[in-house]
């Protein structure tokens, strides 16, 4: 993996203001059921973050609740959540309504369902547009027909009177980076973007978001399951475990010095990195449970738990020799030989 | 094969269902409390009760004779003799709305359990028979019901005479076509379940495999539908008999009260009103019930009802 | 596309077909003499004779219905025995006035349904939702001759606002107009409920649809999500079931003809029924069957256009 030849995300200051500053996040459902619990996340201008974790750590809940696009038995709290210089906390709704678009836009795991069958994609972009006054339509025509030229869409004119059926699940997606990109937003945000596409769409559209990148200026938050992903695109990389982030750091630093069992353990998953030769996929025992169930969600299904982990809430430590890995984790923490990392 | 007669055991809904009588009284419970705790549910029910008792104790709430006629009596205002007057032909309109609740409830109840026991059957033969069977019958369930019934219903009258059983006989033309191909659907998505497979792979016989397996499945999504049912019953029924095709004009009836009243329209409102207001609420308190009653058991049944 | 519409006149034939086959089996079914089955015990002999050898009765069975089918196909619905009149030329002297009828009904039925249903997805869960299905419900469920009877009764009856009887004097349209409102009242107040539950029903499923939350990241306004994006494709999804009511619609309006004496095909079957004459009911049942399934074709071949994926696909 090469990292794109940028200053390294957590450099000397004057650091610029950060585009999402989260503090202390938490999301529930309804009254008692927690889906995010106590998140810290700092994403700064220009930079990626990828956020990993198995389903129902509630990645997507926190990339969603960004939006304000949790359904309404939702319950957000925090200290801080600032998107783009506004406290989403203490946001209206037309306040919140202001920010979907200019200050982040998102796009969707399945771009096949992302955008309404019976519309076409022209009239679909231009009613995303809806901010920009202009009579006539020209100018916003103009827009999006060198939206769709930039993200590499074929005969871009024609595309506007072609209905969403009529393009493949990559030329969709496309489109719908196109769309997050005529907001000008200061975040992208992107949700499984690869993960209904087949492998050579996956790397163009990966290629794509990362030349986005230096060309628009745009930071990226992108949700995924799959590593490959993440290691390919990602700066920085948070681990997202029954709610919490587990642990934070470089992609380097994730991915050639994992600290915490549970990012460990889903390195030993990872099909792709799995030894030729093992007869069973290896699977990590149990299911994710109850966010903020006990003080260490992972103590149930984790191999090196000590008599601590169930008397002591994990401190989110400083760790290894590379800048910025964070860890919540007894073990790792005072444990000071790094486990066996993996190169992706 | 034993061990997965095994593992279906879970899988199968009603296994032994009078084994669990406390479980049955407690699903009776939850399902009443369901209808309750909606407004809508609440008065279906109460309605559904009042009139099922009011044409259960009929004769004795009737203080007349429904069909006597005192022609000297004719349309008279309610007074406390007669509490809703009396017909052109001086018969006691309470009373006959009163009869009339018995009336509608026996045409409505005889003819949607003659249109069950025949869709039963019929869509049970077109889900679990033979498969060349099956496109054939479901043609002419959906053949027939895209006919436009109340046209072929009078082309039924025209031709047997009116009367009870040609009421019963158009609803049965009505309603069974709707039922048979519930019974087809849920009989065709239990067949591919695993329990049934497994009984078949157990060389079970097609008799115990329809009785003890699909009927008592069938049966339940069935009688919800029945019960949705029975205002549009109800209903053609009073059709029927105010166009004069119904069940015969001495009998007292809600239609044929409506029917009456309509010709004396000019000269009194009352009779009108007094054949309309039960018909009126029979048809919400039945809805209202059924539907609740859906939503408290099988949502999925959801459809919705043309008038 | 062609062969799209080709195969749903095929279905819409066999549908035909099998109300001719009905009603011919049914003929020969009833025990007793088929000209008095079909005419009643007073008609005279004459008519009988008429009717006989309209019908070929004295030929086998299987020649009768050859002959019955060919003389469907060639659009000839026969002659009334008892007006000797073409029964074709009958029918379709009344049936302008019973489309008038179901389309006013339909009209309004349909505007004032697409409104209910939009404010109640609008205040979906809130109190004007409960009480828009509440009223809607109600709507569905009572009888239309009672509410025809009812408006009857208050309009004309009583408050004497509205013509009690007749369609109007033809050449006279405010006459006519007038006497339309009642009637199409009566008929369509239930199709009022039973559009409004669709609608709502349809657009609620649309509302669920990703790219609904795709228009919601980007700050579209729920109005325009609503009107612009759900709205169309409810009306998309519910069209053919509502093009199927306006057909039903044409046999619905039976009551209101007979509790308002208007003419019209509902008037005219009943009319016919009254006195038995069956080879005139064969005839209407005949024709609405036949604009039944004609509003089943349109409904489906427009539905198929609008929908684009459709459209492509044959």
């Amino acid at each position: 993996m090469k990292p794109p030849s940028l200053e390294p995300p957590s450099a000397e200051p004057p650091l610029p203001a950060p585009v999402l500053d989260m503090r202390h996040v938490s999301v529930s459902y309804g009254a008692h059921v927690p889906a995010v619990l106590g998140v810290d996340l700092t994403i700064r201008p220009r930079e990626i973050v990828g956020i990993i974790g198995e389903s129902g750590s509630g990645k997507s809940t926190l990339a969603h609740s960004v939006l304000g696009l949790l359904p309404k038995t939702a319950r957000m709290s925090g200290t801080r959540f600032n998107l783009a210089g506004t406290d989403i906390l203490k946001a209206d709704r037309t306040a919140l309504a202001a920010l979907r678009g200019p200050a982040a836009a998102m796009i969707f795991q399945n771009p096949m369902t992302a955008f309404s069958p019976i519309h076409t994609l022209g009239r679909q972009l231009t009613d995303l547009l809806w901010r920009d006054r202009d009579p006539s339509g020209a100018q916003k025509r103009a827009r999006i027909v060198a939206a769709l030229a930039e993200v590499g869409i074929p005969d871009p004119v024609g595309r506007l009177d072609a209905f969403p059926f009529q393009l493949s699940g990559g030329m969709l997606q496309r489109v719908a980076i196109a769309a997050a990109l005529l907001m000008q937003p200061a975040l992208l945000i992107a949700d499984e973007p690869t993960t209904a596409l087949d492998v050579t769409m996956e790397a163009q559209i990966l290629h794509l978001m990362r030349s986005l990148r230096e060309r628009a200026g745009v930071s990226i938050l992108i949700i995924s399951h799959h590593l490959g992903v993440i290691a390919e695109i990602c700066d920085r990389v948070a681990v997202m475990y029954a709610g919490r982030i587990v642990e934070e750091g470089t992609v380097e630093a994730i991915f050639r010095a994992p600290r915490h069992p549970y990012t460990q353990a889903l390195f030993a998953c990872e099909p792709a990195l799995v030894p030729t030769g093992m007869r069973r996929l290896p699977v990590i025992a149990g299911e994710v449970p109850r966010p903020g169930a006990s003080l260490c969600d992972f103590a149930s299904r984790c191999a090196v738990k000590a008599a601590r982990c169930v008397e002591q809430a994990p401190p989110w430590t400083r760790s290894g020799e590379f800048p910025g890995h964070h860890v919540r984790c007894h073990g790792s923490a005072l444990s000071g030989s790094p486990p066996s990392g993996r190169t992706p | 094969m034993a061990m997965l007669t095994d593992t279906a055991t879970p899988d199968t809904p009603t296994e032994a269902a009078g084994s669990h009588e406390p479980r049955a009284l407690a699903r009776f419970a939850t399902t009443l409390a369901h209808i309750l705790s909606t407004p809508l549910g609440a008065i279906g029910l109460l309605l559904a009760m009042l009139i099922v008792l009011t044409a259960l104790l009929a004769p004795l709430i009737a203080p007349y004779d429904p069909t006597a006629i005192n022609v000297k009596d004719r349309l008279a205002d309610p007074s406390l003799t007669h509490l809703l007057g009396t017909d052109q032909l001086g018969r006691d309109l309470f009373s006959r709305v009163i009869l009339g609740t018995r009336t509608a409830m026996t045409v409505a109840l005889t003819a949607l359990a003659t249109a069950l026991a025949l869709a039963l059957p019929l869509g049970l033969v077109a889900g679990y028979g033979p498969r060349w069977l099956d496109g054939p019958m479901v043609l002419l369930f959906d053949s027939i019901s895209s006919l436009p019934m109340i046209m072929l219903g009078l082309a039924v009258v025209v031709l047997i005479g009116p009367g009870v059983p040609t009421v019963i006989l158009v609803i049965v033309l009505y309603s069974v076509p709707s039922y048979a191909r519930l019974v087809r659907t849920q009989t065709l998505s239990l067949k591919s379940r695993d329990f049934i497979k497994a009984e078949q792979a157990m060389d079970a016989g097609t008799a115990r495999i329809l009785f003890r397996h699909l009927l008592p499945n069938v049966i339940g999504p069935l009688l919800i539908l029945a019960c949705l049912d029975i205002s549009t019953v109800i209903t053609l029924e009073a059709g029927l008999s105010f166009l004069g095709l119904g069940v015969k004009p001495q009998i007292p009836s809600w239609g044929n009260i409506l029917s009456d009243g309509f010709a004396v329209i000019r000269k009194s409102a009352v009779p009108v009103v007094a054949g309309g207001v039960p018909l009126v609420l029979a048809t919400l308190g039945f809805t209202f019930f059924g539907e609740a009653l859906r939503d408290a058991l099988d949502p999925r049944l959801a459809r919705e009802r043309r008038p | 596309m062609p062969g799209f519409i080709l195969r749903r006149t095929a279905i819409a034939l066999a549908i035909l077909l099998l109300v001719a086959l009905l009603l011919f089996a049914m003929m020969h079914m009833i025990p007793g003499d088929p000209t008095v089955v079909a005419l009643g015990p007073r008609s005279t002999p004459e008519m009988r004779e008429a009717f006989r050898a309209m019908m070929g009765l004295d030929r086998p069975v299987l020649d009768q219905l050859g002959l019955l089918l060919v003389r469907l196909a060639q659009g000839d619905l026969g002659l009334d025995v008892w007006s000797r009149r073409p029964v074709l030329t009958m029918v379709l002297e009344v049936l302008p006035y019973t489309v008038a009828l179901a389309l006013a009904s339909f009209v309004w039925a349909l505007a004032l349904g697409l409104v209910l249903g939009c404010v109640a997805v609008v205040h979906h869960g809130k109190w004007g939702d409960w009480l828009i299905g509440a009223v809607s419900v109600s709507f569905v469920a009572v009888p239309s001759f009672v509410v025809a009877l009812y408006s009857l009764l208050i309009f004309a009856v009583w408050l004497n606002w509205l013509p009690a009887i007749g369609a109007g004097e033809p050449g006279d349209i405010g006459a006519q107009l007038r006497a339309l409102i009642l009637p199409s009242f009566a008929v369509g107040l239930g199709w009022v409920g039973y559009i409004s539950r669709l609608v709502r029903a349809a657009m609620i499923e649309a509302m669920s649809e990703d790219y609904v939350r795709t228009l919601r990241a980007y700050g579209v306004g729920e109005g325009r999500i609503i009107y612009r994006y759900a709205l169309k494709q409810a009306l998309l999804a519910i069209l053919s079931v509502i093009a199927i009511g306006f057909g039903s619609l044409l046999t619905g309006s039976i009551f209101a003809e007979i509790v308002f004496t208007r003419p019209g095909l509902g008037k005219m079957t009943y009319d016919a029924v009254i006195s038995r004459n069956f080879p005139l009911v064969m005839g209407t049942v005949l024709v609405t069957s036949a604009l039944y399934v004609t509003c089943m074709i349109l409904a489906d071949v427009v539905s198929a256009w609008l929908d684009p994926r459709v459209r492509s696909a044959i």
